[in-house]
């Protein structure tokens, strides 16, 4: 595909706007002053590399989708909460799991005690999540289920929810997180070996090529690899990097690249630095842009599009004066749009030290209801593009990001996959987060970086907040819950589905959905599951590197 | 109960019994050469004398803690009572470090295994003194073999794991470790060679490449301690391959060396070392507190004279070292 | 009977994060600063069991134990190490950093915590908060 010449591009850009619909607002400013959509030249939006965004009217034709982050408790709890966010109007539904699910263990595990139901919903077996989605027509929404080591287990419980409710599982639109490579180097939500977890996420890339065209296997994530201590060029190459290996392992499993590249989506921290994020927001679309077209192959533009989810930045939020951590959202989430993002969570203030109360989450969806609908700047695409500082920090962006891959397909003899391997293997993902982060803590302690409320203008700060509490019950009934399923179910048939699930996994070339959603039915237990594939994987330790 | 305001002996009794908080506080003792440590010798002395001591050694990144941890993992599933010493590097600025090699050996190694980290720099005496003090406790409370792992970059750490019966050195492909080798006197110290990673690239040639400086040193005529050529095996600690052969490698070295007399002898220079070791920390304590002008009369005029340029260095050593009969 | 150090001995403090919670970037943090503070960090990280940092003290004859806390689990788990240490009859502070609430600051203390840090602490007030925890349970006896 050769540039075609600065006034055919124009022209393409114009045709595909004016073939837009765009939303029925008037583009103007609060003045009434008629803007345009897109001021400055090429690379246009919607043209490759997409450095200025996907779409040719980018927010003109729909604004971002507000996804409020949601779990804790009970699935009856959650699926309240559910309801009402989508009354307030958020319209897409993120889900968070507590700490033993996130982990791939039960309820009544030994170190489940005191977590349950603390930091997200507890989901033990299918009938918690048949709980969780009460009465909501999953082919009505947009499900976002943020778990990485039993993806496949969750995903399999959705699936057998839509069964169950007459929704056919290629109806289902939504994205599991399944990030596996950035636990190892971030988050520590592992449970196997790298090597047999990317067999599990290959698996799930293939099922869902063929049965579940609305649905996105990998949200490949940033997200935590900032939230870990990275600075904005480590997240950025860490989460391409790590988007190109899964590209490469499933192409390496048979799959065509234009058959799930465009299913792939990402997930990015919005932080401080205002320019900053912009310009690595810009730069992660150009990157990938040219990555899957002359390294990988793609034909269809569409895997070639860079498509991502951004959450502010959890570790900017401060317990002291927590108030004012609602300015910090606001910019954050501004960043977010005028990057360009497909969609969006904002923070809540009081979540530095516990989840967010019902008032904080209003709160934190306003805010970027204020971004979307007060401030102009979804008026124009890309309003910042063309500017000398942003067009230099995108450049920048991008040439920190190409040094880090260098040095990836370096160790991984000239593969990302497996230079992600052997930087997972000697420390080097980890050992550079944790220099960053170290860095920064000490300029925050000697005062050379300023964070209001900590370390200058600390005066305000009232002392007292009004936390979130998850009571007892919370874990007596999941407990109780769960003793009645493993009553109530067919042990047999749990039994003869596990030991099915250990043979298929010994197979590499066998896909362990089917049986996975199979054995959800059989009402075996997410903690049952994983032990079963713990025998045939190994469980993963992870080495000290400091 | 607690074992504060215990003797020693009572404290070394408990860790004869088994009492693993016991041996631990007597390991302390030792590290910082407190009063009790002199103690705590003469006790271990009359015991020690059993165990197989085995050093291994390897640059940052050779993956030598996972191969240790895999070796141990061996010695528990063959019903031995290991003990493992892991010295890493002190900050050379703070004196701190940090000491992370236990955990990666905890999970796979068996309950009685008995594993302590120290650090370069975390005690008085110096690291070469500590030691052996260590080791003669371990080996005195009945734990056999005894694994000290190192980091193969202070010259120090080298000659630690050069004092074990049987030492080991870790190479890995792509850190041109032929060359770490040659320099830092691993190639004279060591009784076996290890290449980890044996499934990247480069292993092969790191393997050829020892292969090759064993037989140039051969033929230049340089000792090797025993007159043994050492072994080379290949390793992939992460999935434990290479392991058992390993340890097999060991187990012949150490009946090699029993049988031709080499283990005795190793053991007589161990000990006559450390003799040796602690005689001249004695001695440098003494010189710098006479320097300091805390012991002796008239070295302070000395010194000044130096400092004057009215009388060389090398005139004032003269001069002091007449004097050292009188420290 | 003092020994031969003239300064106090170097403290040995064991970090570990119990249970599942998987943030690690404030104990990899704290780890520095007690090293850059001269002290030695024996480091298990995460997922520890009690069983593990018994082991850890027992073994190390380490000082004080650590424990980074993110997930409201610390009125559960930290007591607990607090017992096991005690059962083993270990006697080293513990002391507890990250996230907890004002209110569960006193509750916490006496369950047998020996401080609590929260996470706007700087470097100098940890380092100096696990040197007094430690003279505390130094100084209670003539023997180190």
């Amino acid at each position: 595909m050769s540039d075609p010449a600065p006034d055919q591009a124009r022209a393409a850009w114009q045709e595909a706007y004016d073939a837009t619909k765009l939303r029925d607002v008037p583009f103007e400013t609060m003045s009434g002053v008629p803007v345009e959509p897109l001021y400055g030249d090429g690379p246009y939006p919607g043209q490759y590399p997409y450095t200025r965004g996907l779409h040719a009217a980018g927010y003109r034709s729909r604004l971002w989708t507000m996804r409020m982050f949601a779990g804790f408790g009970t699935a009856e709890d959650t699926n309240a909460r559910f309801k009402e966010l989508l009354r307030a109007g958020g319209g897409g539904l993120s889900t968070a799991f507590d700490m033993p699910t996130l982990m791939g263990r039960d309820s009544d595990h030994d170190w489940a005690l005191g977590e349950v139901g603390h930091c997200g919903v507890a989901v033990d077996t299918l009938a918690d999540m048949e709980d969780l989605f009460a009465d909501i027509d999953l082919s009505s929404v947009s499900t976002s289920m943020t778990i990485n080591g039993p993806a496949a287990m969750i995903m399999a419980m959705y699936i057998a929810v839509g069964e169950k409710t007459g929704v056919e599982r290629s109806q289902l639109a939504g994205t599991i997180q399944n990030d596996i490579l950035k636990e190892y180097q971030a988050q520590k939500e592992y449970i196997f070996p790298p090597r047999p977890s990317m067999r599990i996420v290959t698996d799930m890339m293939k099922f869902t090529s063929t049965e579940m065209p609305k649905w996105h296997p990998i949200s490949i994530s940033g997200y935590h690899i900032r939230e870990a201590g990275s600075n904005a060029a480590q997240e950025l190459a860490f989460t391409l990097a790590n988007g190109f290996a899964y590209v490469e392992a499933a192409v390496a499993a048979g799959l065509d690249i234009d058959d799930f590249a465009p299913r792939l989506s990402f997930f990015f921290n919005s932080h401080s630095d205002f320019f900053e994020e912009i310009g690595k927001f810009r730069a992660a679309r150009r990157i990938w842009a040219r990555w899957m077209k002359e390294r990988y192959g793609a034909k269809d533009p569409r895997s070639m599009m860079m498509k991502f989810h951004t959450q502010t930045a959890g570790v900017s939020l401060t317990a002291q004066q927590a108030e004012i951590n609602i300015g910090r959202v606001a910019i954050q989430a501004l960043a977010g749009a005028l990057g360009g993002t497909q969609s969006l969570h904002t923070d809540a203030y009081d979540e530095a030290m516990a989840l967010p109360t019902e008032d904080a989450a209003r709160i934190a969806l306003r805010t970027q209801q204020i971004v979307a609908h007060e401030t102009g700047v979804t008026n124009v695409v890309d309003p910042l593009g063309g500017a000398p500082f942003v067009e230099w920090m995108t450049d920048e962006m991008e040439r920190r990001a190409e040094d880090i891959f260098a040095h990836l397909l370096d160790i991984g003899n000239d593969s990302i996959l497996e230079g992600a391997y052997a930087g997972i293997d000697d420390g080097y993902f980890v050992g550079e987060i944790a220099d960053a982060a170290y860095r920064f803590e000490r300029e925050v302690n000697e005062g050379k970086r300023i964070i209001v409320g900590v370390n200058e203008f600390t005066e305000g700060d009232s002392g007292e907040r009004n936390l979130l509490r998850i009571g007892a019950e919370v874990e007596e009934y999941q407990l109780k819950r769960l003793n009645d399923v493993k009553q109530r179910r067919d042990s047999d048939a749990v039994t003869r589905v596990l030991t099915q699930l250990k043979t298929e996994a010994v197979d590499p070339e066998i896909n362990l959905m089917p049986t996975m959603i199979e054995a959800v039915k059989t009402f075996a237990t997410e903690g049952e599951i994983v032990a079963s594939l713990e025998e045939v994987f190994g469980t993963y330790v992870e080495k000290v590197f400091l | 109960m607690s074992l504060r305001g215990l003797p020693p002996a009572d404290i070394f009794d408990k860790a004869l019994g088994g009492e693993r908080r016991a041996l631990g506080r007597l390991i302390t003792f030792v590290e910082r050469d407190a009063a009790e440590a002199e103690t705590v010798a003469e006790l271990a002395h009359e015991r020690a004398g059993n165990a197989h001591v085995i050093g291994i050694t390897g640059a940052p990144g050779s993956g030598k803690s996972t191969l240790t941890g895999q070796l141990v993992k061996l010695l528990g599933e063959a019903g031995k009572r290991a003990a493992v010493l892991a010295v890493d590097p002190s900050s050379p600025l703070t004196g701190g470090a940090i000491l992370g090699d236990r955990v990666r050996m905890e999970d796979v190694a068996s309950p009685d295994t008995f594993i302590r980290s120290m650090a370069t720099r975390g005690h008085q005496g110096g690291l070469s003194l500590a030691v052996p003090g260590v080791v003669r406790l371990l080996d005195a409370t009945g734990y056999d073999p005894i694994v000290i792992e190192t980091v193969g970059v202070g010259q120090v750490e080298v000659d630690i794991a050069g004092t074990a019966d049987t030492t080991v050195v870790v190479a890995t492909p792509g850190m041109g470790d032929s060359v770490q080798a040659n320099k830092a006197g691993l190639l004279e110290l060591a009784d076996l060679f290890v290449v980890n990673k044996a499934d990247r690239p480069g292993a092969k040639d790191v393997r050829r490449d020892l292969d090759l400086m064993l037989d140039l040193s051969h033929v230049s005529g340089q000792d090797q301690r025993t007159g043994m050529r050492p072994e080379i095996i290949m390793t992939t600690a992460l999935s434990g391959e290479g392991a058992p052969e390993m340890w097999d490698a060991i187990e012949r070295h150490r009946t090699a060396i029993t049988a031709n007399g080499q283990l005795e002898a190793r053991r007589v220079n161990r000990d006559i070392d450390e003799v040796r070791n602690r005689l001249m920390a004695d001695l440098e304590s003494r010189v710098d507190l006479m320097l300091a002008g805390q012991s002796l009369a008239g070295v302070a005029e000395v010194l000044d004279a130096v400092a004057a340029r009215s009388l060389s260095p090398t005139a004032a050593a003269t001069q002091l070292a007449a004097r050292i009969k009188d420290l | 009977m003092s020994d031969a150090s003239t300064s106090d001995p170097q403290i040995r403090v064991v970090l570990a994060k119990l249970g599942f919670d998987g943030h690690d970037r404030g104990i990899k943090i704290v780890a520095r600063i007690l090293r850059d503070a001269g002290m030695e960090v024996i480091f298990l990280g995460l997922r520890q069991s009690y069983k593990n940092v018994v082991n850890a003290v027992e073994q190390e004859d380490a000082d004080a134990v650590g424990l980074s806390m993110h997930n409201a689990s610390h009125m559960t788990l930290a007591p607990k190490m607090v017992d096991a240490l005690a059962e083993a009859g270990l006697e080293v502070p513990v002391i507890v950093g990250g996230i907890v609430p004002d209110e569960d600051i006193d509750p916490l203390m006496k369950t047998g915590v020996a401080a609590i840090l929260g996470p706007g602490a700087s470097a100098e007030e940890v380092a100096q908060t696990v040197r007094d925890a430690v003279a505390v349970v130094r100084g209670s006896s003539p023997q180190a």
